[in-house]
């Protein structure tokens, strides 16, 4: 079974590559983008039977930094 | 006094670290990241610049799971000294030992070059061979220093007293100018400039001497 693990920078936390993405994207002529935030997924291949909860520890301890991270979880 | 320096695949300030301190007088022992257990009667752990793991998943985040750090924290949690400088800053974020964490320049640009620093004031060993309000002139060199506290933690930082040094002229966008921190008991520092390099006239500078220096006497008197 796999897990996705979503991690971004939490609202409010400067995210200096999002804003030389979205400066770009506008170079481009690309109009109309008003943000952008840029952060980065990790798939997991897991054990079956492995639960969210201990997936969930995974970004506690490691795979995202809370002081300045949020995570969202897809199993399956 | 005796100290320990950890060595992670990828550290590249740890003999420049060794040396500084072994100028001001330390008794130093090179410990390496697969070790479970610090050498006995250490006094200070000093966690060096470079780039751990190569930066992967985040600065700092995979060497502060290493073994040898499960042995800082209990170091700590003793009451013993720990120094993180640059690389060093960012994995004592990670354990939790220090308030923050450390993102990308604001530039986005990795910036090496000197950098004048005031010393605030705050009572810790580590500031001991300085005069509070001090301007110092020490070198950074770091693609990810830009310190982050949410608005909550910096008013508690900065009323307790616990901002060790701030930028003159901030490089990197951290928050509140904040280039070094130190613990609530004052036995951690994290710092992103490296006083280690800025340690004998041939560097071009002695002001990082000072703190090394300034800490051994206080570790003296102790």
């Amino acid at each position: 079974m796999k897990a996705r693990v979503h991690v971004m920078l939490k609202n409010g936390v400067l995210d200096p590559q999002g804003e030389a993405v979205k400066h770009a994207l506008g170079a481009l002529g690309f109009g109309g983008v008003e943000g952008v935030r840029q952060g980065k997924v990790i798939e997991l291949d897991l054990a079956e039977g492995t639960d969210e909860a201990t997936v969930t520890q995974m970004c506690e301890k490691l795979l995202a930094n809370t002081v300045i991270e949020s995570y969202t979880i897809e199993m399956g | 006094m005796k100290a320990a320096v950890i060595v992670f695949p990828g550290s590249n300030c740890d003999r420049d670290l060794k040396v500084a301190l072994e100028r001001a007088g330390a008794d130093v022992t090179m410990v390496w990241h697969k070790d479970t257990e610090l050498p006995r009667g250490i006094d200070l752990v000093a966690v060096p610049g470079g780039f751990s793991f190569g930066d992967y998943l985040r600065c700092g985040a995979i060497a502060a799971n290493s073994p040898i750090c499960r042995s800082l924290v209990a170091h700590v949690e003793r009451g013993g000294f720990a120094l993180g400088i640059c690389n060093g800053f960012q994995v004592l974020t990670e354990t939790g030992l220090l308030p923050g964490a450390l993102r990308r320049n604001e530039n986005l640009k990795y910036i090496c070059k000197p950098v004048g620093l005031r010393v605030e004031a705050c009572e810790t060993a580590y500031l001991a061979g300085y005069a509070a309000g001090q301007e110092i002139t020490v070198p950074i060199a770091h693609h990810d220093g830009n310190y982050y506290v949410d608005d909550a933690k910096l008013a508690q930082l900065q009323g307790e007293g616990r901002i060790a040094f701030t930028y003159l002229d901030n490089p990197n966008g951290s928050v509140a100018d904040i280039a070094g921190v130190v613990s609530r008991n004052r036995r951690v520092l994290g710092m992103m400039p490296h006083p280690e390099r800025m340690a004998e006239p041939a560097h071009g500078g002695t002001d990082g001497k000072a703190m090394f220096d300034g800490l051994m006497s206080q570790m003296a008197l102790a």
